[in-house]
């Protein structure tokens, strides 16, 4: 026993390893009571309004409209009037420097944004501070690049902008998924109306006050809050010419049904089942951290979530032991804790859902594994859950659940674990860990998933597309392919 | 004496083979008896499309260019009987022209329309095109030749299997090109034609769970009521012309999928 060893054995082990509480600061950001559409640069009263929460402990944060058909109506108009008042045949080096504006405002305001995220959607401030927000501005910064390159991305196709675009987007990224929509569509000379989240609204309406100091023209965002009626309002508006939803592949459809026939543009970024694939010459630890950013990022709320996790018979036992040895160590909690690792739930309704389909995985005869831990008593949680003992036919094998919850089975050749990998109506992402170099291209070729992570998971970036494939959607978001969308062209 | 021609049998083309529809119905067209498909055929076409789409999926770009390329040849080798059945020689010509045009672009799709991306942090990443799987075409009535060709060979050129429903007033052509076609070196099923009703066989494919994409280049009134039905598996749905050419038309039949990898020592 060395030294250092004797002195270890012999001090005093405090009876409790938890952390120490590092909570943020809540008041780097100024929360209005009530706030009303954002709409031709001006706040429109709302004629009903409805209360957003802080779904950590279900405190009330602010009164924000029920957006109701005229309320579209009048964003949409603003929209179309900014058009063709002069956003669309702006220069696209002017039309840059707007987006490298909201860039930079953001970066500046970044905590502030990251805080709120926190706050009203539930998820770490680690992660709203590290991902959500740094990567929203660096789609800003990105896209401004390309508002004057366009006919270089585009050669001999003389592009221009559709319209007016009609943007609903999801609430597990609401700044970043606003950013995605936003940024490309202004850098393609679009105005647009926006429809953040039901309950995650208060970044976006932030945003409107980073549209304000980049001085952006009146009307080019309009930003309406509300539920799946407003978001319906936009879809049938005449005003618009293009939507691009992001959010449940069973919205996405009726969405589609909807444009039937309307000559409308649409693209579609809806959910995912994905596997994960662990092959046993895989860096095992690795892949651990992998399958737990997979699946437990978020709070499992990502549309791209590795929730099947598939591995080699020959490595189960191992894999699964580090796995929830892992999990132990993983820290629920405040989300506005910067040692927070998965937060809360975003909204009660989703709380039930995930509840709902847990209880059909014991039901159906998986294991259920679910470390110790306690749970703050008010708020939205879930403990971080991983099933063994899963057949392909259970629901939390098929069915996208958007939470902390992992099912896993096992496989035997690089065939079997591709057949049972593409067993699904969904094809938005996949993960490879092995060793073997061309066993992954071998995989990733025959993947049907628009993102395909070898030897890592959930990374994105805004030169890189990302969309799905078969009932995950269509159209990419990100890249030069990301403008697309977003424009026509002569041909 | 002079002799008695042997007249054609017009069939549905299905998996390589030449089939009549599985309902024994014909239809008159162009003064002939066609084959009247049924929805039953719709779904076989779709079942042995989807078989064949791997392997065609699978082949080289180098590989695909030739197989096209040499249904270019076929179709110059009957130019005569073509001319007869679409608006004549010079409409055949540019049908050949447009053949050699996308059998060209089998092996230059990724570095036109993919590559890799300047992503932040240690790792590399790249963009691939790939074919959506299998595809849905309604091909319009004119021009009976150039039409077909025209929305058939993007798809094709791509990697995609494809179903399509020939003009249901001028299918004669459609039935020469599917000729060609089991005469060059297309694998069996990677094209399938159908001549039939439109408003029959047309909600088929337009609902089928295993149809990624649909062309509704020839639907009539009811493309709007075939876009809503497509939403159910979210379809990708392709409003073509009949007479276009572009790179951007296969690009709409295509998926793109981006890969990751860390790098490091």
């Amino acid at each position: 026993m060395s030294e250092l060893e004797r002195k270890q054995d012999g001090a005093p082990v405090p009876a409790d390893w938890t952390y120490a509480s590092a909570p943020e600061s809540r008041d780097i950001v100024q929360i209005a009571e009530r706030y009303g559409h954002f709409v031709g640069g001006e706040w429109l009263e709302p004629t009903e309004t409805y209360e957003t929460i802080a779904p950590r402990d279900e405190e009330p944060l602010a009164a924000v409209g029920q957006g109701t058909e005229a309320d579209v109506g009048k964003a949409a108009a603003a929209a179309r009037a900014a058009y063709a008042d002069g956003w669309s045949s702006l220069p696209g080096s002017e039309r840059a420097k707007y987006l490298f504006r909201i860039a930079r405002l953001l970066q500046e305001r970044a905590r502030e944004f990251a805080v709120l995220e926190s706050l009203n959607g539930g998820k770490p401030i680690k992660e709203s501070r590290d991902v959500d927000v740094p990567l929203a501005a660096a789609h800003f910064f990105y896209y401004a690049g390309w508002a004057d390159k366009l006919e270089y991305a585009f050669p001999n196709r003389r592009p221009r902008p559709v319209g007016v675009a009609g943007q609903i987007i999801p609430w597990n990224f609401p700044l970043l998924m606003l950013a995605w929509k936003v940024a490309p569509a202004l850098a393609c000379g679009n105005t647009v109306v926006l429809k953040p989240a039901e309950t995650t609204p208060l970044s976006a309406l932030l945003f409107a006050d980073v549209l304000r100091q980049a001085e952006l023209p009146p009307g080019v965002v309009n930003i309406v809050t509300g539920d799946g009626r407003t978001g319906a309002a936009i879809v049938e508006s005449e005003d618009v010419d293009k939507i691009a939803f992001t959010g449940s592949t069973e919205v996405g459809k009726e969405i589609q049904r909807r444009l039937a026939g309307t000559g409308k543009r649409l693209t579609l970024e809806l959910g995912g089942k994905a596997a994960n694939i662990v092959f046993d010459d895989a860096a095992l630890d690795q892949a651990v951290e992998g399958i737990v950013n997979g699946i437990y990022f978020n709070q499992g709320h990502v549309c791209c979530a590795g929730s099947r996790l598939f591995v080699q018979e020959s490595i189960y036992e191992p894999l699964v032991a580090k796995l929830e040895r892992r999990l132990s160590t993983l820290r629920v909690g405040d989300p506005l804790d910067k040692n927070t690792d998965v937060g809360a739930i975003n909204s009660a309704a989703q709380l039930e859902k995930i509840r709902e389909l847990v209880a059909s995985g014991v039901e159906e005869g998986a294991q259920i594994y679910q470390p110790p831990c306690v749970l703050p008593e008010k708020g939205y949680w879930f403990v971080p859950t991983v099933f063994t003992n899963v057949a392909q036919s259970y629901r939390i094998a098929q069915e996208e659940i958007f939470g902390p919850v992992l099912s896993v089975l096992t496989f035997r050749t690089p065939e079997e674990a591709l057949e049972k990998a593409n067993n699904t109506p969904y094809g938005l992402s996949a993960g490879v860990w092995t060793e073997k170099g061309s066993r992954i291209l071998w995989m990733a070729q025959r993947l049907r998933a628009g993102v395909v992570w070898a030897n890592t998971y959930n990374r994105f970036d805004p030169s890189s597309p990302f969309g799905g494939y078969k009932e995950s959607g269509f159209g990419r978001e990100g890249g030069l392919h990301g403008l697309g969308p977003y424009l026509e062209f002569d041909e | 004496m002079s002799r008695l021609p042997v007249k054609k049998t017009y069939k549905l083309f299905i998996g390589g083979a030449f089939p009549r529809s599985e309902s024994g119905r014909t239809y008159d067209a162009e003064g002939q008896n066609v084959a009247r498909a049924s929805r039953k055929d719709v779904r076989d076409a779709v079942r042995v499309a989807r078989d064949a789409h791997s392997g065609w999926a699978a082949a080289t770009a180098y590989n695909r260019g030739q197989v096209l390329y040499r249904v270019a040849e076929m179709v110059e080798a009957r130019a005569a009987e073509f001319a007869e059945l679409s608006s004549g020689r010079d409409e055949v010509e540019r049908s050949i022209d447009r053949i050699v045009w996308y059998a060209g672009w089998a092996d230059k799709l990724p570095q036109v329309l993919g590559g890799s991306n300047p992503v932040a942090g240690p790792y590399f990443n790249f963009t691939v095109p790939e074919p959506t799987g299998v595809v849905a075409v309604l091909a319009p009535d004119e021009p009976p030749l150039l039409g077909l060709v025209t929305r058939l060979l993007p798809p094709l050129v791509g990697g995609n299997a494809v179903v399509a429903v020939a003009s249901e007033t001028r299918p004669l052509a459609a039935i020469e090109l599917a000729e060609a076609l089991a005469t060059s070196d297309v694998p069996g099923g990677v094209v399938n034609l159908l001549t039939g009703q439109h408003a029959e066989l047309a909600p088929v494919l337009a609902a089928h769970m295993d149809v990624n994409a649909i062309d509704l280049c020839g639907a009539d009134g009811d493309g709007p009521e075939l876009e809503r039905i497509a939403a159910d598996n979210v379809k990708r749905v392709v409003h073509g012309r009949a007479d276009v050419q572009s790179p951007w038309e296969i690009a709409s039949f295509l998926e793109l999928k981006t890969v990751w990898h860390p790098m490091g020592q």
